[in-house]
């Protein structure tokens, strides 16, 4: 590779593999959200074992935050039981992906790396870059959330109403029972049927939704950083690092708010 | 001349795409503004749910921009 070689610095879509462990590459969104995986654990650890009756520091600041969240989710489910039992997917997700989100901000994130040969051009990998910038991880928290709001649904209301909310079979049952009693349900009833097949439509969409906003807010924001600071290095980029951290707070928020709506209506007993 | 569609598929993608967002946006905020104007005391319920829906308005413009990005 001669020194007068042009080394490409460009944001690819897919993460790029830095080490291969036999058939498993490691790439640098890997190593950044095993990061912070390691860093919460810590954190876990570190507040479990200095419980007090009577909290202070680290202790005091948790329950301040915890406090306001299980407030903002009563807004949402109106009942503090269903937040209880619904708090802990949806404000570890939250804490996930925001700190995920921010530490693509991080200096040393995405610009410390090495130079690797592709077909005769050397490009520049970095060792790290911000977790939720690969569709992969946002990908993989979609479709475990979506999957768990089905099986949280099922364990609440059982599993022949809650499947009754997307193959609407007891709609079709009542015709020939209710048919000369009120004969508009000839009409009704089938449409209620085709409207819950629709619903399986949705949950996938949904599950499209979910992961490729915020893949794409995260990714965008990385392409536009890159671009302002190959622009203009100094004090131009503030403005936009500041945009970035309130885009990560947001995304992060509308994640869990949302997953917290579809649990919440997951498990709610529909009635007339 | 040379005709690139690839080029020009990616700038139309994301140019075309962002318009109705963005006015979706403003009306969102527009009528955010005058509810905390006729109730300012209500301003802290009305900024969540206003940002969620933003959100969502904004996940179209996303889309599009993610196709742009795919677009070799």
């Amino acid at each position: 590779m001669k020194p007068t070689d042009e080394i490409k610095h460009e944001s690819t879509i897919f993460a790029e593999p830095i080490i291969t462990i036999g058939n498993f590459p490691i790439t640098n969104s890997l190593i950044n959200t095993t990061l912070v995986t390691i860093f919460f654990v810590v954190l876990a650890i570190t507040l479990r074992k200095r419980l007090n009756k009577i909290p202070r520091g680290l202790q005091n600041f948790s329950e301040i935050i915890i406090e306001g969240a299980l407030k903002l989710c009563d807004t949402v489910t109106s009942s503090r039981t269903t937040s209880l039992k619904l708090f802990p997917l949806v404000f570890i997700l939250f804490l996930f992906i925001l700190i995920n989100n921010w530490s693509g901000l991080l200096p040393g994130i995405g610009t410390i790396g090495w130079v690797e040969l592709h077909d005769g051009e050397s490009i520049f990998v970095p060792f790290f870059r911000g977790g939720t910038a690969d569709v992969n991880t946002t990908l993989a928290l979609a479709l475990v959330s979506v999957i768990l709001t089905h099986i949280l649904g099922v364990m609440a209301v059982g599993g022949w109403h809650y499947l009754n909310k997307f193959v609407n079979l007891k709609a079709l049952a009542e015709i020939p029972i209710k048919i000369w009693k009120e004969p508009t349900i000839l009409l009704v009833n089938p449409v209620k049927f085709f409207i819950g097949l629709i619903e399986i439509i949705g949950e996938i969409a949904k599950i499209a939704s979910l992961s490729f906003r915020l893949f794409g807010n995260m990714f965008a924001g990385e392409v536009l950083l890159a671009s302002i600071a190959g622009l203009i290095a100094f004090v131009l980029p503030l403005p936009f690092m500041f945009l970035e951290i309130i885009v990560g707070l947001v995304q992060a928020l509308v994640f869990s708010m949302l997953v917290l709506v579809f649990s919440t209506i997951a498990v709610t007993k529909e009635e007339h | 001349m040379e005709y690139n569609l690839a080029v020009l598929a990616k700038a139309l993608t994301i140019a075309i795409g962002a318009i109705a967002p963005s006015l979706a946006i403003g009306k969102i905020g527009s009528k955010a503004m005058e509810s905390i104007g006729r109730n300012p005391e209500a301003a802290g319920k009305i900024l969540i749910p206003m940002l969620l829906s933003a959100a969502f308005a904004e996940a179209i413009a996303i889309y599009a921009l993610i196709i742009a990005f795919s677009i070799k």
